[in-house]
């Protein structure tokens, strides 16, 4: 142990981390005493402050700092539409891409069927509730091109029959910037059978 | 230790930030686990949806050992599968039975033949029924196999119409008097033909769950084969 025991403390709480390890997190934290004005103070204010306010929103599922997330509360997004996704990542990763201005439904995980995860584990039961309270005129479903992604997709779909919202989801196949040389068999096949007119 | 061979890919189960541990099915050596570095990361993640065909090989020091896989991709089956409900359904039920009962590093070499030809015919006319068949076969080899040839009482074979939820041999009508309402019907799908789908599966149903999940800790059967259940019944 070269540091206090403090410091040791926060390496190890660092090493938890995703992407790093003890070195990593050992060179992270001795970056951060080395710059601790301008870094370290601000960060453990920011992350103290993100500790004390963040919560789920009760309608979507979103990450906020109030009950009702930020996207939830915009009286100019769309309400006729709702996107579902698989988690908060997507939703982000949706939001970055600044192509939907409805309102998102985070599952909070997928079907699976070795882990016994069932429909009442996850939002659809409340995502039933919101299509019909809120009148949504359709459900575009965002989940992943996975095989517990779209076996959720395809309980959801069965789910909203009857429900008067029409069920879509997004296309599958080649990516922008994709050779198909370097794809899998599974990808090019999906994209086949997904072709459009040209 | 190592063994090279090609197999089914029944499960993938998140290792750290990038690896994944796998269930690969093979002819010669069973329900096989081990870990593929990078099993999560961009270029695996697609080959690695279960019910591919993979070339599997499997590298340990000691072989008690979880052991490391390598794996190319022989054919993708999901990929086609996405968008019919029906078919992931299938696909899902299978891979999820085989990997909830087979005991590890045991072969099965007529159940793996068994279940690559029914992976590939998903979607076929008349799947529906080859699953009803493959289910049986599947209790066959974990040993609770359904003798549905001959009368469990008289030994005939004439008339047979109803199953015993106890032993799963055959029970004809007359010798089912006030009995046959505690008997499970026995469908034309249940002796080579092609009536009574649904009720075919609600008899192996009845043994997957009351026999085979029983002999296994009590465990809940995989809720995946109940949904496939579900949807070829309205079919």
């Amino acid at each position: 142990m070269a540091g206090t025991d403090e410091i040791e403390a926060l390496i190890e709480m660092m090493a938890r981390l995703p992407g790093l390890g003890p070195r990593s997190a050992r060179r992270a934290v001795l970056h951060l005493i080395g710059k601790r004005g301008q870094l370290m103070t601000p960060l453990a204010r920011a992350m103290g402050q993100v500790a004390e306010t963040v919560r789920d929103c009760t309608i979507c599922g979103n990450l906020g700092s109030s009950d009702i997330c930020a996207i939830c509360a915009d009286e100019e997004r769309r309400t006729g539409q709702i996107c579902v996704v698989e988690d908060v990542a997507d939703l982000w990763a949706l939001e970055r891409g600044h192509a939907f201005r409805g309102r998102y439904h985070v599952l909070g995980g997928t079907l699976s069927a070795l882990d016994a995860v069932g429909p009442e584990d996850l939002g659809i039961p409340r995502l039933l509730d919101r299509v019909t309270d809120e009148g949504a005129t359709e459900v575009i479903l965002a989940l992943a091109a996975t095989v517990d992604g779209q076996t959720t997709a395809h309980y959801i779909a069965e789910a909203l029959e009857g429900s008067g919202a029409s069920v879509t989801s997004l296309a599958q196949g080649v990516p922008v910037g994709g050779e198909l040389d370097y794809l899998d068999d599974g990808t090019i096949s999906a994209a086949l059978k997904a072709r459009k007119a040209f | 230790m190592e063994w090279r061979e090609e197999g089914v890919l029944l499960a993938v189960h998140p290792h750290g930030e990038s690896g994944a541990i796998i269930e690969v099915f093979t002819a010669g050596t069973g329900r096989y686990a081990g870990l593929v570095r990078g099993g999560a990361s961009r270029r695996l993640a697609p080959v690695l949806q279960p019910g591919a065909q993979l070339d599997a090989a499997w590298r340990a020091r000691l072989s008690e050992h979880l052991g490391q896989f390598t794996v190319e991709p022989v054919r993708s089956r999901a990929g086609a599968l996405l968008g019919d409900r029906i078919g992931l359904a299938g696909l899902s039920a299978i891979t999820a039975l085989l990997s909830f009962c087979l005991p590890e590093r045991v072969a099965y070499p007529a159940l793996y033949a068994r279940s690559v030809a029914l992976l590939d015919g998903i979607g076929a006319e008349g799947w529906g029924l080859a699953y009803l068949g493959w289910e049986r076969a599947l209790l066959e080899e974990m040993g609770f196999g359904l003798d549905l040839t001959r009368c469990a009482v008289t030994g005939s074979t004439e008339d047979l119409a109803f199953v015993s939820p106890r032993t799963g041999r055959a029970v004809s009508r007359s010798a089912a008097g006030e009995w046959a309402g505690r008997l499970l019907p026995l469908p034309e799908s249940l002796r080579g033909g092609e009536a009574g789908l649904a009720e075919g599966l609600q008899v192996t149903g009845h043994f997957l769950h009351g026999a085979l999940a029983a002999s296994l800790g009590d465990r809940p059967l995989p809720a995946a084969r109940d949904r496939l259940a579900t949807l070829l019944s309205r079919v």
